[in-house]
């Protein structure tokens, strides 16, 4: 995740720091509990945010916030926050329980194949007053009709029309709807206020800062600068009543620029809830300093599948046999305990996370999937027709070519780099000769995307509510010269990517047709294996709960949603974290 | 002396181009695709990507020839726009580095002086106290030979976690909303001392023993032999050494000055404290040719500068220059 990293890779340091600190643990510099009231809105800022009124959050920005546009490319995790708790989705979505929640919309049924309607909630407001009507919503989507720049103007290609037949209802018609793709556009598509936008410029709307964002959602905008953003809760939001009110008055994000800081900020009790990812968290969390979401392994909730693409263009890479090999050869379990210390688990050969496990085919992973076994893999690799004929301890190809192979990952990327190593290293005692490299990211990214890497970590499909998010990813087609969201190694398969664009045209009601679809998909992945599903990467997430309790955790009588702020979880539960949160007096 | 200025000038303008030139073309030739790394976290089909890329390419300029984006990048550098960064888009470069920094400034400027002025007082004095040498000379090896993350990691885990009576992160405290305050002015100095100090103390180790070094070396120096053999009071002989050996000093002072722009990376990270350091390590990251090539461009300008003023210094300071120009032998 973007998210995850840290600049600083000195883990030994930041033991030291968090383990030898007897530093003051109450002693946050808001001693002073003076509060003004600020209910009017973003104007009247409080000069002392009250500690008891306060929720201190780090780890989703890496850079100061430069665009509240919420239909902004790359996710808007410099002002987390953004949609989710000031723009709003129809639906949100939640992830341990597999269903939409209901958000600005009450309700939505598919009336036939080809039509959607949609009833809105009673009573929506925006926070400067103005209802939030039907109107809004379809300005929203016919903005992706007008620009095709923006994220969501695919949807147009199957979507043929919006209208609102009454001041709840609206109705959306469709052409061969491409099911799974819609259903994932109701909870990631924020809708914006018709009033303040209709008269808005493309540049404007596709590319502009929108600074002072006017939203619908539970917080507002307060202020920002190089280190922080501040939201400040709506009083006035509309979901009050349905959802209940979220208990931190005053949301202050944090950008660290290190694991050391983050920690010692919570040591110090200046942090609530951490979403880095912290090397050394069984330690802390044996020492009591921060909690996790299950006080053992593996600590945090399984987010998205770690992915390692092979280019399926390059030398022995192109033969499936040799991947298949590969796949065998990889020490997974060395990589969860060693380069991640029990935070992460092995991930199913099929790539779903734990939250879309109904759907996996579990006769087809047994017979096809793989685990780790070096001697499997060099039986495999024997049979393929690799043999060491030079004796230097490494297979050459059938027809005798030399194999060096190089595994990469974005330089800084601890975790990953440590997990590349035993790629490699495992991948060499089987037999393949298998280096490791760290480019910066910017040219790991290039070399992604251009398709000139030979096998790399990428992570796919983050929680979501269908399979297809997952294996659209990983089949993305059509084959381009650039990839941008997926099938990195080009895997070329007609018939895969069929499959694909079936499970898209399939309602999202229909369960046991996904069901029937995903085995087709993992049928072939798993014959063919053009990438290698290895590990889930966690939500990373650790809190103090020296200001506020009720967090949520894996144990019984207490809250299942994701602690997170990262952007784009919001909408999975992020928010309802907050709104479960109690102060603790 | 107009003359010698005007070659100066000159030659400065001329290397101002080259190296704006050079700043320009240096994070083109970076592999990679500005606009992919951009782009990277979007999700949608191969079709529509395309459709994004081209979209941003255009709004960037990317789309043209090369010689027409250097053209145009001239073209809006006279008019004094810098371009808008891919890294934190769509900011303008301009404001991207208004609001960084002054934190560098703040944190920097005082540093460096203060480094300096200290620095060398203590140098100059501990070149000719041996009780003095004895303990500045060694503390002041160990701030310059520590490394410096490690020193700034130290001072926060003592200052900050251990004793408590430092914060550790930010430019001011989370709790506090910016405002005419007394208690936000002290938040904000609070913040600032812990960068400061290290920035300070790494400075004035390396200061003292260059001074040292040099007041000893110019002791030993002919003249200041002479000057001892015809008698002289040692307050002459140390006077004309100070003299001279502080005129690497005073280049050192100015390029340091010269490159406060590029901030000061390390402190940043260690402090979480704002800054340009870490902004322009991003944009070289993720070849945000804008930024990389904002930043550059003041670095460039505080260096040409450093080095001008400098030579107006010398041309007050030291007689040698003065008569060089006017055709004396030295």
């Amino acid at each position: 995740m973007k998210s995850a990293r840290s600049l600083v890779p000195a883990t030994a340091l930041v033991l030291s720091l968090g383990l030898s600190a007897c530093g003051p643990d109450e002693s946050s510099p808001s001693a002073a509990n003076v509060t003004a009231g600020g209910q009017l809105g973003p104007a009247s800022a409080p000069l002392i945010f009250d500690r008891r009124e306060t929720l201190y959050v780090t780890g989703a920005s890496w850079g100061p916030a430069s665009s509240w546009n919420p239909f902004q490319p790359g996710g808007l995790a410099n002002a987390t926050g953004t949609i989710g708790n000031l723009y709003e989705f129809l639906f949100g979505y939640d992830p341990q329980k597999g269903e939409l929640i209901p958000w600005l919309a009450e309700a939505g049924t598919w009336r036939d194949a080809n039509t959607y309607e949609l009833k809105l909630r009673e009573g929506l407001t925006w926070s400067d007053g103005q209802p939030l009507t039907v109107a809004d919503v379809r300005f929203t989507f016919e903005l992706g009709r007008k620009y095709p720049a923006l994220w969501f103007a695919p949807m147009w290609s199957y979507l043929t029309g919006i209208t609102a037949p009454d001041d709840r209802r609206l109705v959306l018609t469709f052409k061969d709807p491409l099911y799974q793709d819609f259903a994932s556009n109701l909870y990631n598509l924020p809708i914006v206020p018709e009033h303040l936008w209709r008269d808005r410029s493309e540049q404007e709307i596709t590319t502009g800062a929108n600074e002072r964002p006017i939203g619908s959602g539970a917080y507002r905008y307060l202020s920002h600068a190089e280190d922080r953003n501040v939201w400040q809760r709506n009083d006035q939001w509309w979901g009050i009543g349905v959802f209940g009110w979220p208990a931190p008055k005053y949301l202050v994000d944090i950008r660290t620029t290190g694991n050391n800081v983050a920690l010692g900020l919570m040591i110090r009790g200046e942090l609530d809830l951490s979403n880095n990812f912290l090397p050394g968290v069984p330690e802390l969390v044996r020492r009591g300093q921060i909690k996790t979401y299950s006080p053992g392994p593996p600590y945090m909730i399984p987010a998205d599948t770690t992915v390692l693409y092979l280019n399926t263009r390059k030398g022995p890479l192109a033969d499936s046999a040799f991947r298949r090999a590969l796949a065998f050869a990889i020490d997974v379990p060395t990589i969860v305990n060693r380069a991640y210390g029990g935070l992460v688990v092995a991930a199913s050969s099929g790539g779903l996370l734990p939250s879309l496990s109904r759907y996996d085919d579990h006769e087809v992973l047994m017979r096809l999937g793989y685990t780790y076994d070096p001697g499997r893999a060099r039986q495999l690799l024997a049979a393929a027709g690799y043999r060491d004929r030079d004796g230097d301890g490494f297979v050459e190809a059938p027809d005798g070519a030399r194999i060096a192979l190089e595994a990469t990952c974005p330089n800084g990327w601890t975790d990953w780099m440590a997990a590349i190593g035993v790629i490699a290293s495992s991948a060499q005692a089987a037999g393949i000769d298998v280096r490791t490299a760290a480019p910066d990211y910017g040219a790991w990214n290039t070399a992604l995307e251009g398709g000139t890497f030979d096998m790399t970590l990428n992570s796919a499909a983050p929680l979501s509510l269908t399979p297809w998010t997952l294996y659209s990813q990983l089949f993305n087609h059509p084959l381009r010269a650039q990839m941008q969201s997926g099938n990195f190694g080009r895997y070329d398969s007609p018939r895969i990517f069929e499959l694909v664009d079936a499970l898209a045209r399939l309602p999202a009601a229909d369960e046991l047709g996904i069901k029937v679809a995903t085995a087709r998909i993992q049928t072939l992945m798993l014959t063919e294996l053009p990438m290698i599903p290895l590990w889930y990467n966690g939500l990373w997430a650790q809190w103090r709960d020296s200001a506020w309790t009720n967090w949520p955790t894996a144990a019984a009588g207490t809250p299942k949603t994701l602690p997170t702020i990262w952007s784009g979880f919001w909408q999975l539960g992020g928010l309802q974290t907050l709104i479960n949160l109690k102060p603790n007096q | 002396m107009p003359r010698y200025f005007a070659r100066k000038l000159l030659i400065y303008a001329l290397t101002f181009v080259l190296a704006v030139t050079i700043d320009w073309l240096i994070p083109r030739f970076m592999p990679g695709d500005p606009i992919a790394n951009m782009l990277a976290r979007v999700s949608v089909n191969t079709n529509a990507a395309q459709v994004m890329h081209d979209y941003y390419a255009h709004v960037f300029g990317l789309d043209l020839p090369l010689w027409r984006q250097y053209l145009n990048f001239w073209g809006r550098l006279l008019q004094g726009d810098l371009g808008i960064s891919l890294y934190l888009f769509p900011t303008p470069v301009t404001q991207v580095i208004a609001r960084a920094l002054p934190y560098d400034i703040l944190l920097l400027v005082p540093a460096i002086l203060l480094s300096w002025f200290a620095g060398n007082r203590f140098g100059a004095l501990a070149a000719r106290n041996r009780w003095l040498d004895n303990v500045v000379s060694p503390v002041a090896y160990l701030f310059t030979a520590m490394p410096y993350m490690w020193l700034a990691i130290l001072l926060a885990w003592y200052l900050g976690l251990v004793l408590g009576i430092l914060p550790i992160a930010g430019a001011y405290a989370f709790s506090l909303h910016p405002a005419w305050s007394a208690a936000f002015g002290l938040s904000l100095l609070q913040h600032w001392f812990l960068p400061f100090l290290s920035l300070f103390l790494v400075g004035f180790g390396g200061q003292a023993i260059g001074m040292r070094n040099l007041i000893i070396y110019e002791l030993e120096a002919d003249y200041a032999r002479y000057l001892e053999a015809l008698g002289a009071p040692q307050r002459l002989v140390r006077k004309h050494a100070f003299g001279n050996a502080m005129l690497p000093q005073i280049t050192g002072l100015a390029l340091a000055l010269g490159v406060v722009v590029a901030g000061a990376l390390v402190t940043e990270v260690v402090f979480s404290y704002p800054g340009i350091g870490s902004l322009l390590l991003a944009a070289i990251q993720r070849q945000d040719y804008f930024l990389i090539q904002g930043c550059f461009l003041f670095i460039i300008i505080g260096v040409l500068l450093g080095n001008f003023i400098v030579d107006i210094a010398y041309v007050v300071l030291d007689p040698r220059t003065r008569r060089g120009m006017t055709g004396e032998p030295a």
